[in-house]
């Protein structure tokens, strides 16, 4: 063991090219990995504030919103299961957003969600008519208290009075207001999908302390099966593109570290195979195959550690330093966990393909061969 | 008063390699005993079966047949796992290629030996310490092989063999990489260390010279010994022609 760190601290060169390879996927990976959180964090905001455990929408609708419409009497069976104050209605609405001192064609995305029971951060009243709590990623867009939006085709006024966090939806910049703002802004804009009084897309459901287990399949049943109800995760996990994004990003990962597994066992075998005399007469001296291949192991564990660190230090200051809302990138600590360890199992599991290697050197070899 | 136990005694042993639906006599029968601090040559063709003697008799392999003791220890059926031990603890290599670790100082090839087992920390240090000195070496202690001449190289490598107080320790043509006077140095400073241990020593070699120095020279051919019984009367002192 403490030969192999010798052989490390005074042979650096001999790891470069593994080291500085390693330490490209490292940063492949967290960027990946940010990118993939910053998306997911970009579209999912709105639902994950949510401070519910169901949130239910009419049955095949597929878990969109834009597809869905929940009337009166679909929510007062629901509110059999939890009880009235445990529903609330929820509407969403996409239009461009126009804003003082920009140009009449620089628009602003934005989502106007009405609702009842507030998400996290949000009033628990929902705001007057014609008021909103603004995403806070809109201030980049140069949104501030107090501006009016002036929303879609019909021009129709919102006025910011508050900020919320982390409350994006679909990429977009949400817009919290009331129902009563939400089917105003909706029925001048988009006048085929009108939402009567009393008509919601989605409901938000929270049920009594303790009596989450079991909630959506409840409600599907005391509406008689004219919803699809899902729990918040599930909810996010059905958005439209996000279970594909998700999927083709972790492909991708998880070929990225295939790729350090080969590069790890490639190398690992090359200095191997170079070192086999060198072995052969540690072996002769009385080193186990264990104690050569631990030392093999805790060579490519640190340089790939040492590549980890690297990568974590450039996914941090990139996170620093690029231009909020440039790029979705978002660094978290789960996920440089789960990156580092990832890596450092490569660095193991690539190691493995020289332990026959190890085993099959012959200490006898170390005095002129078995004949 | 009783006898120390030879450092090594080699009953009967044959050692066969199967190669393909035949197979090959290594080792035929060879019966060998060295006292505990008898320097023994041992000569032979290549091929002769001199490295599969040597082998068996430092725990590298097992024999075919026959029994093996090393040292008074019984080593004939030990597993690969008890040969690694006992070579760890109780055998000592001079290699052909000398073969120190490149990145290691003097001293640290030395520890080596300390550092694959249980470790004693300072006790080695100063066991390093004072095999360097006594091998001329304790300037370069805290120099690496590179900079180190031939024949400090082989001092280094006798101290490491020497590292573990082994009962036994076998020279694999100690002298081949080097030139008539170096070897002669090597030799003598091999013949030094050894008598003033106690040690015994079996050296496998081509070179005549060396067989001025050893106490006994035994040839090998064909995988049986041929022990013309050249035992010297004195030996402390005799065979430089």
């Amino acid at each position: 063991m403490k030969l192999a760190l010798r052989e490390l601290r005074r042979r650096p060169n001999r790891f470069a090219v593994a080291g500085a390879i390693l330490t490209l996927i490292a940063l492949l990976l967290m960027f990946l990995g940010g990118l993939l959180d910053g998306l997911e964090r970009g579209s999912t905001g709105a639902l994950r504030l949510q401070d519910a455990d169901a949130i239910v929408f009419a049955e095949g609708a597929e878990a969109s919103l834009v597809r869905s419409r929940i009337g009166e009497d679909v929510r007062s069976a629901v509110a059999t299961v939890v009880g009235e104050e445990g529903v609330g209605g929820l509407g969403s609405v996409q239009l461009g957003a126009r804003l003082d001192g920009r140009g009449p064609r620089d628009l602003v995305p934005t989502v106007l969600l009405g609702y009842e029971l507030a998400p996290r951060g949000l009033p628990a009243e929902p705001p007057a008519a014609g008021e909103v709590v603004a995403d806070a990623s809109l201030r980049r867009e140069g949104v501030e208290e107090g501006s009016v939006l002036r929303l879609g085709p019909a021009r129709s006024e919102v006025r910011v009075i508050g900020f919320v966090d982390d409350s994006q939806y679909a990429g977009q910049g949400s817009l919290w207001g009331s129902l009563e703002t939400w089917r105003e802004v909706l029925a001048a804009n988009r006048p085929g999908a009108r939402a009567g009084e009393g008509t919601v897309q989605a409901l938000v459901v929270r049920a009594p302390e303790g009596e989450g287990a079991g909630l959506t399949d409840a409600v599907d049943e005391a509406t008689g099966g004219a919803t699809d109800s899902y729990t918040i995760t599930e909810a996010i996990d059905a958005l439209p593109g996000l279970s594909q994004q998700r999927s083709v990003f972790n492909q991708i990962i998880g070929v990225t570290i295939v790729i350090a597994i080969v590069v790890v066992a490639l190398f690992f075998a090359l200095l191997t195979v170079e070192r086999t005399g060198l072995y052969g007469v540690l072996k002769a001296l009385g080193a186990s195959s264990g104690t050569v291949f631990a030392g093999v192991v805790l060579q490519a564990v640190v340089v790939t550690a040492g590549a980890v660190a690297i990568g974590i230090a450039a996914a941090l200051a990139l996170d620093a330093v690029i231009p909020a809302g440039s790029i979705p990138f978002t660094i978290t600590p789960p996920r440089l966990v789960t990156s580092a360890l990832s890596l450092l199992v490569a660095a193991v599991v690539g190691c493995a393909f020289s332990l026959r290697r190890v085993l099959r050197i012959d200490p006898a070899a170390a005095i002129g061969g078995a004949q | 008063m009783s006898q120390p136990a030879p450092a090594l005694r080699m009953e009967g042993v044959r050692k066969v390699y199967p190669t393909g639906d035949d197979e090959v006599v290594a080792l035929d029968h060879v019966n060998l005993t060295l006292p505990s601090d008898e320097i023994l040559a041992l000569l032979g063709p290549s091929g002769s079966g001199k490295t599969t003697l040597c082998s068996i008799a430092g725990a590298l392999l097992s024999p075919t047949e026959g029994a093996v003791e090393v040292g008074g220890q019984d080593i004939t059926g030990f597993s690969g796992k008890e040969l690694t031990r006992f070579r760890r603890e109780s055998v000592g290599f001079v290699f052909q290629t000398v073969n120190l670790v490149p990145f290691l100082t003097a001293r640290e090839n030395l520890l080596v030996v300390d550092e694959l087992g249980r470790r004693t920390g300072r006790k080695a240090r100063e066991r390093a310490d004072q095999l360097l000195e006594e091998l001329g070496l304790a300037e370069k202690a805290d120099v690496l092989p590179g900079q180190l001449s031939g024949g400090q190289k082989q001092r280094v490598a006798i101290g490491r063999a020497l590292m573990n107080e082994p009962q036994l320790v076998l020279f694999d043509e100690p002298t081949s990489a080097l030139d008539t006077r170096l070897g002669d140095q090597v030799v003598h400073l091999i013949r030094d260390e050894m008598k003033s241990r106690g040690t015994a020593a079996i050296i496998v070699t081509h070179d005549d010279r060396i067989t001025h120095y050893a106490d006994r020279t035994v040839h090998i051919v064909d995988g049986r010994l041929d022990d013309t019984g050249d035992h010297q009367p004195d030996p402390v002192g005799t065979g430089l022609a």
